[in-house]
């Protein structure tokens, strides 16, 4: 009969509170793992707080509107028969350290870096499970674009987060998409990490594909997250206006389009982005990536034939309502799982789905 | 990678990243290695408040001690940079201004404009502003509106650590002349910078707090000093948009306006005294460009009209304050006609 | 003085007369009422721009003053351009943005008239900076009057030029008045040059009528210079034809212009030396007289008829980007 506090999690490595902006649930309801129980605007984006485990929701202990510290114990959850003295304790005891701005230890990611072909790659690492799971960000993107989905995963398994050439904190120098597929071979390779699950997003999909059948012997499983390299279709508007983009006004409308609700583009997403944007050897490098993504306005990098001819367990999902690889493209692959209501950034949007995928993946291979 | 940084050594890497970038940049000022001529060390001080401490030795050749002749030092650092350098010139105090001032507003920021457009200019004056160090009169003024009156000057204020590192590196590698405005109470403050070298780009402000219903526009340290007061006023339900021009001139009027369309309602905190101060500047803005979204009058939030004074006890009702600014930013919110 | 060779005496000799047509022709041209604004002219004072300047070459540098068309002639700005700004065309040196007080050509070495007393030298004391730096053996002058030798500025930059050591020679031309007031009277010192005492510096006082006494003075301070020997005060003792500007009446001036013109006059110096000593003839200057008069009479014709700035010029040149 466990009683438990439900603590706000650290979705990424900015974000040191979170804000309350609604519980979809009562004191009293019945909750399953997974289920919705909050939104949480972290600055950055606006998440949903799953639950951790199955029982009642017993005490809501912050209120709507409350900006609380990562690690603060916000409601508690405990089996429909745990004794009533024993949640108020628990309660009671997030409520005087709500009031106190106490803030436990929080287990935070472990940060590193190694050196593959002459550059730093960045990484970021959560959990201590026997599986490896790696995580690849997208085109533009970084480590930390997995906030809602690596913390989650690293409860059962080892999860890096990488970030590729050119981008968050690794070398910004790029060369081709074969320095994409190098670094994430080579990261495998300089931490001695033991076969894993690749999951990679957007571009980070076409990466872990390609280097999938580079080194299959590196490589358990792999959760494509709506993966270029698959079909000619994209919004090559996007990836050029991306690039160029200097300013918050010139940048914010892009990053509209990668979600199925633009309002999800908080003011701290944009600001994160331009300051990653300043650095020098960015503007270089993005311009590098997106020539390489390109041909013309047609997608440039094409995994299908490589990716056909793998034998390790592959999920692959997609936003019903993805602008920038819209699903019904031509040549995407079969047996996708569509997720509705969710954009290209679907890690973002709808983090439990793709939590799942991975699982499914992991459990996949340990199945053959 | 980011890791936590005072606002003094954000600075100093910038000078430090740039200086090794490029060999044109030079640093010079009154004791910026310090001890130049002296029996002891060569790099005693590194500058007044140690912002250039540790380059004399790493750059040799680069970072010089000058006489105290603002006059003599400011224009070379100015007719250096006519000949291709990237001097970055430290005029100790703003206050000094006074005596060099003829170099900075009649030559350098006249240059490419007198000769038709065949010149650049691209020296960086760092310089020292701001009241709370019980500096007095001469040590502690807000003089940044004098220099942004003048055109061909571009005037930066950084508000943070990392506004410092990147508006200094975008200062060097600009090819026009800039003053650099360094509030002597941000030095030690802290936070998060990039390890790598990188440039904001001058005239577009940082949003520092979205909010929907006033907005608060506040220049160099008064960034922090409304972010305190945006954060006690959130507790009250009112929630203000923080808007940090960066830059006063360039400025940013479109986030400032757009900011104003969607509120209705302006606090500008500022400094300076308040005569022709960027708080007029401002409201002036608004009150022309987008008069018919305010909601209520504009308020702003300056120093006295009146010198700095010395002793603590006037010199802390001298600086604006959170408590002021929330007071303002009440009184715009519950403004009825 | 035997050693300059002939081209380069007809090379000066065409400096000096370019410099003195150009400003005959602005004072007349002035008094029709078409050139705008103040005119500050350099008649009598040739001797002094061209003694300095024709030891210059692309590495160097010059400051000038408000009385600058002899200092950007012969530093080498285009004569036509130069004319045309005067004129405030879009077709000059600026066009048409700074005028008679701010010509300018950077490439040339030329850092501009400058409108403020004094703010020359500290200007001078960076281009010395920056020739130092660049290790190629560049120099930096700074041409000032009387009354610039006064300023603030003028004394920081001596000073900061000899603890520096830098490549840097300070012009000082003495004309005897800065506005209506005699030097004699607002200079403390004797001399000028005596100032250079003051900061360490060697001072040298010479006759500003005689282009060769002001070339072997300059050249010695723009050799030492170049070889690392620090910076050199030179006071010029001359006198200026005309009014402080155009349209000045003079009457603090007692007889001393008509004295001047008649036995002071640089070019008239030179001319009897070098055909006494048989190192020029006549006919070589007088060639030189006709090709300067036509230059001076196309800048004019070419400066009326260029186009004025256009009205969507009046903001553009503030900065490289905003």
């Amino acid at each position: 009969m466990t009683v438990r506090g439900l603590a706000v999690p650290k979705w990424g490595l900015s974000m040191t509170t979170g804000r309350i902006l609604a519980w979809l649930v009562s004191e009293g309801a019945e909750v399953e793992e997974g289920t919705e129980l909050a939104e949480i605007d972290t600055d950055k984006i606006n998440g949903v707080l799953e639950s951790p485990w199955p029982g009642v929701v017993r005490r809501i202990v912050a209120p709507v509107g409350a900006t609380v510290p990562v690690g603060a114990v916000i409601a508690v959850i405990a089996p429909a028969g745990a004794a009533e003295e024993e949640v108020e304790r628990v309660a009671a005891e997030a409520r005087e350290r709500l009031a106190a701005g106490v803030v436990p230890e929080e287990s935070g990611a472990v940060f590193g870096t190694v050196e593959v072909e002459g550059r730093q790659i960045c990484y970021a690492t959560l959990g201590e499970g026997p599986e490896v799971i790696v995580l690849v960000h997208g085109y533009g993107g970084d480590k930390d674009s997995w906030l809602f989905v690596q913390e989650p995963l690293a409860r059962r398994h080892t999860v890096h987060a990488i970030d590729l050439p050119g981008h968050g904190g690794s070398g910004k120098r790029v060369e081709d998409f074969e320095s994409l597929t190098g670094a994430v071979a080579g990261f495998l390779d300089a931490i001695g990490a033991p076969p894993a699950h690749l999951v990679g997003h957007s571009l980070g999909g076409a990466v872990v594909a390609a280097v999938a059948a580079a080194r299959p012997d590196r490589v358990r499983s792999l959760t494509l997250v709506a993966p270029a390299g698959f079909g000619t279709e994209i919004d090559a508007g996007y990836v050029r206006a991306f690039a160029a983009a200097s300013s918050r006004r010139e940048l914010k409308p892009q990053l509209g389009k990668l979600f199925a609700d633009p309002g999800q583009v908080t003011g701290r997403l944009v600001d994160d982005l331009l300051r990653y944007k300043r650095l020098d050897g960015v503007a270089e490098a993005l311009k590098t990536v997106s020539e390489s993504m390109l041909d013309g306005d047609r997608q440039a990098i094409d995994v299908t034939a490589l990716h056909a001819g793998l034998a390790v367990p592959t999920v692959v999902m997609w936003g019903g309502s993805d602008r920038i690889l819209p699903y019904g493209g031509a040549g995407r692959p079969p047996g996708v799982r569509l997720v509705d209501g969710a954009g290209h950034m679907v890690h973002m949007e709808a983090p439990a789905a793709v939590v799942a995928a991975v699982e499914e993946s992991v459990e996949a291979a340990d199945s053959t | 990678m980011a890791r936590t940084i005072s606002y003094r050594e954000a600075i100093n890497e910038a000078l430090a990243q740039e200086m090794e970038r490029d060999p044109r940049v030079i640093v010079m000022g009154e004791d910026n290695a310090g001890g130049a001529g002296s029996p002891g060390e060569d790099d005693a001080w590194g500058g007044v408040l140690g912002v250039t401490k540790g380059l004399y030795h790493r750059f040799p050749g680069r970072v010089l001690d000058t006489p105290i002749s603002e006059s003599a030092f400011i224009g070379a650092a100015i007719g250096a940079a006519t000949r291709g350098m990237r001097p970055v010139a430290e005029l100790m105090f703003i206050d000094f201004m006074g005596v060099c001032f003829d170099q900075i507003f009649n030559q350098a920021a006249k240059f490419r404009y007198m000769f038709g457009g065949r010149a650049i200019t691209p020296v960086t004056v760092r310089t020292m502003y701001g009241a709370g160090l019980r500096a007095a009169a001469q040590h502690s003024q807000s003089l940044y509106p004098i220099f942004t009156h003048i055109p061909g000057l571009k005037v930066v204020l950084p508000s943070s650590p990392y506004e410092a590192k990147g508006l200094m590196i975008q200062s060097i590698r600009d090819d026009d002349p800039v003053i650099f405005c360094e509030h002597k109470m941000l030095y030690d403050t802290v936070g998060e910078v990039p390890e790598e070298s990188y440039a904001i780009p001058f005239g577009e402000a940082g949003i520092v707090r979205e909010g929907g219903d006033v907005t608060v526009v506040a220049f160099g340290r008064m960034v922090g000093m409304a972010e305190q007061a945006a954060g006690q006023l959130a507790g009250d339900g009112i929630e203000c948009e923080v808007i940090d021009p960066r830059t006063t001139s360039p400025l940013d009027t479109e986030t400032i306006l757009e900011s104003v369309e969607s509120t209705g309602r302006l606090v500008v905190v500022d400094e300076a005294t308040p005569r022709c101060n960027m708080a007029t500047d401002v409201c002036a803005l608004v009150a022309q460009e987008a008069f018919g979204a305010l909601r209520a009058p504009v308020q702003m939030v300056t120093a006295p009209h009146a010198p700095v004074p010395f002793s603590d006890a006037l010199e802390d009702l001298y600086i604006p304050d959170p408590q002021r600014i929330a007071n303002a930013v009440k009184s715009v919110a519950g403004w009825k006609r | 003085m035997s050693e300059i060779d002939e081209i380069t005496l007809l090379d000066a000799y065409r400096m000096m007369r370019t410099i003195r047509a150009f400003e005959e022709r602005v004072h007349e041209e002035f008094a029709t009422g078409e050139i705008p604004g103040f005119v500050h002219l350099y008649a009598g004072e040739e001797a002094s721009a061209t003694g300095v300047c024709m030891h210059l070459d692309a590495r160097d540098t010059i400051a000038s003053t408000h009385r600058g068309h002899g200092h950007c002639i012969a530093k080498g700005v285009d004569v036509k351009a130069m004319m045309a700004e005067i004129y405030g065309r879009g077709t000059g040196s600026c066009r048409g943005k700074g005028g008679s007080m701010h010509i300018a050509d950077l490439t040339k070495g030329m850092l501009g008239a400058n409108g403020i007393v004094g703010g020359g030298p500290p200007l001078i004391c960076g281009t010395a900076l920056a020739a130092k730096h660049e290790g190629a053996g560049g120099v930096g002058v700074a041409f000032f009057g009387d009354g610039a030798s006064n300023q603030g500025t003028t004394l920081e930059s001596l000073n900061l030029a000899s603890v520096w050591n830098l490549p840097a020679v300070f012009v000082a031309e003495n004309n005897g008045y800065a506005e209506a007031t005699s030097s004699s009277w607002s200079v403390a010192c004797d001399n000028i040059a005596d100032r250079a005492a003051a900061f360490g510096m060697p001072g040298v006082i010479v006759d500003g009528f005689d282009f060769f006494a002001v070339h072997e003075a300059a050249g010695e301070a723009i050799s030492r210079a170049r070889r690392g020997g620090g910076p050199t005060l030179i006071e010029v003792k001359l006198t200026r034809y005309f009014g402080h500007f155009e349209g000045d009446q003079q009457t603090y001036r007692a007889g001393e212009v008509a004295h001047a013109r008649e036995n002071l006059d640089c070019l008239l110096r030179f001319r009897t030396r070098v055909t006494e000593r048989d190192l020029l003839t006549d006919k070589q200057l007088d060639a030189v007289d006709v090709e300067v008069d036509a230059l001076i009479d196309a800048a004019v014709a070419e400066a009326k008829r260029a186009p004025r700035p256009a009205p969507g010029d009046l903001a553009t040149d503030v900065y490289v980007t905003y």
